[in-house]
């Protein structure tokens, strides 16, 4: 008998398959056994995260797939495991042995006073983590998705989701979560189905489900009807090619459409042709694991202007804080994270790390191409601030005698005070942040399921204060862009354009749509420059 | 400083560290790599003297921390220990292919 589970819409699409709960469990310390038994045990933990790397990394490039072969590498290496077999002889349990091997390497790494030999203290622990869960919980990879399974769980984190392997047909049910969280982005960015918010049930789930990411609904044990008008209805695909060629309204007014990548995988099997350029380059995610890499980060920059085909490539500076965390580098504990120190505030605060950043930047700008997308702007100091270090970095560059470019820099309009006053910042084009926006606008944390949908991105007030940025913009003769969520629905993206906006940013799943929309609006009566 | 008798079983030399980031987790990847394709055993120093530290081992290497503009040297005992030491240096030379 069907069940029809009520959520939210987190990434569109539809999705039929089998349950697959993900728990995570802590896992049980071990027991005392024989240090014969313990050192086996731990021995095959460490093969089955070998095994459990290299297989996914044999799906990834670039850097993700580099990370991956240092920590297989380690893994390889029988000094790794020697201090924790010491202490297993002592008559310790496999996991203290482990837990206390691997404290004595990471410490090693903690102290070191170069930047890149600090950075890879997160690879062991990574690696500690991972072998601690194989030692602890029940055998059997918990992280890997049956073909066409569909993922249920009260939560996901971004890191768990870019460990998943994913195939097509592939759905997600969370019990909690949020539409606009970073999961989503990535969902929707690989074309995941999602519907978050279905409530404590999703543990009660098993069997057949059907994930309606479009309705925001859940159905268990879909009936043969439901399953014959899915399977009919059109599934949106990234790499269904609409024609290419410019994007016009009905009435023939040219609207820039560009794309959201937070990884270079999302652009697999999508040609340029489709688009007018990318209009934002998530880089705390594209180069989480190479902060300190600067080589690593110009190399995936250069690898997204490749595939650009010399249209142009919106790079933002790492956005950390808020719902965004990363290891080692945000400041964990706030109060209010997404009130507190991240985006550029956060860069501007840890200038090494920056640094690193702009001077990827700056010389990937040599090679084609790029724009410098400062986020969470709130005072003109910042930008004074930041185009500071941009200067220092290219004076640097200059005297290594090494290519670089200094790119336009821009800054997000995402913090109310500073999108009803653009005139007064020092920047080239704005970006606007349709997500942060209106949570702030809306005093409606986006994060919260409780009040996420006050958070309404055609409410009266939002929509006049985008308008008021619009024609700053225009007077200055500065572009500007819509990069947020809020262009991927036809009745929202409808007021935009005819509000004035003419370039929009999204995810590569919503391309075909927001192409198909554009060209059955009509912008109207309103004159355009 | 480099010793070319073909059948010596016992060679050494040296090579500055040129590239940015030192021996840093990709390099080390490759250096380890590298070293273990040869039978000879094979030890890396940042001092002429020692202590000497196994080549096949990449925790052991990472301990190191080489930074840009250390001296590496390197020492290898076996029957393959020239074309070990000349493998290993050129390595380091070449910036570990990372320009």
């Amino acid at each position: 008998m069907e069940r029809r589970l009520e959520g939210l819409s987190a990434s569109p699409g539809i999705a039929v398959g089998m349950i697959q709960p993900l728990l995570l469990a802590e896992g049980q310390p071990r027991k005392d056994a024989p240090a014969c038994e313990e050192r086996e045990a731990l021995h095959a933990a460490i093969a089955r995260v070998k095994a459990d790397l290299t297989r996914l990394s044999g799906r990834l490039s670039g850097i993700e797939a580099g990370i991956l072969g240092f920590q297989i590498a380690l893994l390889e290496d029988p000094e790794l495991v020697h201090h924790a077999e010491t202490r297993i002889a002592d008559g310790l349990p496999a996991d203290q042995a482990w837990i206390e091997g691997m404290a004595r390497e990471i410490l090693h790494y903690r102290d070191a006073p170069d930047l890149h030999f600090r950075a890879r203290a997160d690879d062991l622990a990574d690696l500690r983590d991972a072998v601690l869960q194989a030692l602890r919980a029940e055998p059997g990879p918990p992280l890997a998705l049956k073909a066409g399974g569909i993922l249920a769980a009260e939560d996901l984190t971004p890191s768990l989701f870019l460990r998943m392997d994913w195939q097509q047909g592939s759905g997600i049910v969370l019990g909690g979560g949020s539409m606009a969280s970073h999961v989503a982005i990535l969902a929707r960015a690989r074309g995941i189905p999602m519907v978050v918010g279905v409530g404590k049930v999703w543990a009660d789930l098993s069997g057949p489900v059907l994930v309606d990411g479009d309705a925001g609904i859940v159905v268990a044990a879909p009936s043969a009807v439901r399953l014959a008008q899915a399977k009919a209805s059109p599934v949106p695909a990234a790499t269904v090619d609409d024609g290419s060629g410019p994007t016009l309204t009905r009435d023939g007014h040219r609207i820039t459409v560009e794309l959201n990548v937070a990884a270079l995988s999302d652009l697999d099997g999508l040609s340029p042709e489709l688009c007018d350029g990318i209009g934002l380059v998530r880089t705390e995610f594209l180069i989480e694991h190479a902060l300190y890499d600067e080589d690593a980060q110009f190399e995936a920059y250069a690898q997204l202007l490749h595939w650009a085909e010399g249209r142009p490539v919106t790079l933002r500076t790492i956005d950390a804080g808020g719902d965004k965390p990363l290891a080692g580098y945000s400041i964990e504990g706030e109060r209010h994270p997404f009130l507190g120190l991240r985006g550029l505030r956060l860069s501007l605060a840890r200038p090494d790390v920056f640094s690193i950043q702009l001077r990827a930047i700056l010389r990937a700008a040599a090679l084609g191409p790029v724009r410098l997308l400062l986020p969470m702007v709130t005072a003109p100091a910042e930008v004074a601030a930041a185009r500071a270090h941009v200067a220092e970095v290219a004076a640097a560059l200059a005297g290594e005698g090494t290519r670089f470019v200094v790119p336009p820099i821009g800054m997000m309009l995402e913090v109310p005070a500073a999108a009803m006053a653009p005139g007064q910042f020092a920047v080239d084009f704005y970006s606007i942040g349709t997500n942060d926006l209106a949570q702030f606008a809306c005093a409606a944390a986006r994060d919260d399921l409780h009040v996420s949908t006050l958070a309404d991105p055609r409410h009266p007030g939002l929509l006049a204060m985008i308008e008021h940025a619009i024609r700053e913009a225009q007077a200055l003769r500065r572009p500007l862009s819509l990069c947020g969520d809020a262009a991927t629905d036809r009745a929202t993206l409808e007021a935009l354009l005819a509000i004035g906006i003419e370039s929009v940013s999204v995810a590569p799943v919503f391309l075909p749509r927001l192409r198909s929309d554009i060209r059955q609006i009509d912008c109207g009566m309103r004159d355009r420059p | 400083m480099r010793q070319e008798a073909a059948l010596l079983r016992e060679a050494r030399d040296s090579a500055e560290l040129t590239n940015a980031v030192g021996l840093h987790a990709r390099p080390s990847v490759k250096l380890t790599q590298l070293a273990k394709g040869f039978g000879a055993r094979i030890e890396v120093s940042t001092s002429a003297d020692g202590p000497w530290t196994d080549a096949k081992s990449l925790v052991k290497i990472m301990r190191i921390k080489a930074v840009q503009g250390e001296t590496l040297f390197v020492r290898a005992h076996g029957a393959d220990a020239v074309m070990a030491v000349n493998a290993v240096t050129d390595l380091i030379r070449r910036n570990f292919g990372e320009d």
